[in-house]
């Protein structure tokens, strides 16, 4: 039978996977940023999960708050890489240390 | 058991692709994988009964933000393989981080079957006779609509942060002036004239 158990061990292992993909992925900001969107699936499934273990809707409504958060994310962060991307001409975040005083 | 089979094929396609898209060469391939693995989330919220959660995964991820990362992949032109090259050097560090969180998630997940913390009681009990969408409908309506409404602003504040960041005023453009069109009366654009005979036009 499947319990709540196994939808944290999932969500657990989808994190991992997320934060891996940020620290082996250093430079390619694009990577970076899906691995955001993994760690946030994660967490909804999380969430989704203890609100079906728990029998009590509100960690689907914070679970709706937490994609509203991710997709205007995605939107912020793909429009600073793309202007990044105009006054630089490489996506490559090692070096982005021009706004170091 | 038909339920048992699903979670276990969701589950597992979900992880594999969420290795491949931490591990994929290709970007776009990257954004691929990361809509395979929203597709499998949402069947395996399917299965817990959130129908709305796991359509507004459906619609929200891999229509908007998956289809988004795809326009800036194929858009940027970037070489690829360069960014490629700190692969192995960072891959020690990242190891050692993913392994530590995965030790304290799974050590959290221990401690939490093993009794837990009885926190308050629920805030909120989902009723049995209605259906999933109109249960969220009328929490989110009455006791979250604030929460709702910031959650609109916090999109609105997104869209206007995009689209203030990425527009860009090119010079040398002819662009309709649909003001000026309308500002134009007959009188200035036409004038009576009575040229005599053999008198030419001007032109």
């Amino acid at each position: 039978m499947i319990s709540v158990g196994h939808y944290l061990a999932v969500s657990a292992v989808l994190f991992t996977l997320g934060v891996l993909g940020i620290f082996i992925n250093r430079k390619n900001i694009i990577v970076i940023l899906m691995a955001i969107e993994l760690i946030l699936l994660a967490v909804n499934i999380n969430l989704v999960a203890f609100s079906a273990a728990l029998n009590d809707l509100v960690g689907q409504v914070f679970s709706m708050f937490v994609l509203t958060v991710a997709a205007g994310e995605a939107a912020i962060g793909l429009a600073i890489l793309v202007i990044y991307f105009r006054g630089r001409g490489t996506i490559a975040v090692d070096d982005a240390n021009r706004m170091k005083g | 058991m038909i339920q048992v089979i699903a979670f276990w094929l969701f589950a597992s396609i979900v992880i594999a692709s969420a290795t491949m898209v931490i591990l994929a060469r290709n970007p776009v391939h990257s954004v691929m994988w990361l809509i395979l693995a929203f597709f499998n989330a949402a069947g395996l919220m399917l299965l817990t009964g959130a129908e709305f959660i796991a359509m507004l995964l459906v619609i929200v991820y891999v229509g908007a933000v998956a289809v988004l990362f795809l326009f800036v992949v194929m858009m940027l032109d970037i070489d690829f393989a360069e960014l490629r090259s700190g692969f192995v050097r960072y891959l020690p560090l990242g190891a050692l981080v993913a392994i530590v969180l995965a030790a304290e998630l799974v050590f959290a997940v221990g401690a939490w079957q093993a009794g837990g913390v009885d926190l308050a009681a629920r805030a909120a009990p989902a009723a049995t006779d209605t259906s999933n969408i109109q249960q969220i409908g009328e929490l989110l309506y009455t006791r979250y609509i604030f929460l709702f409404e910031a959650a609109g602003i916090v999109l609105l504040v997104a869209m206007i942060g995009a689209i203030v960041l990425t527009h860009r005023q090119r010079g040398g453009v002819r662009i309709q002036n649909i003001s000026a069109q309308n500002r134009r009366r007959p009188e200035d654009a036409t004038r009576l004239v009575d040229p005599g005979v053999g008198q030419g036009m001007e032109l």
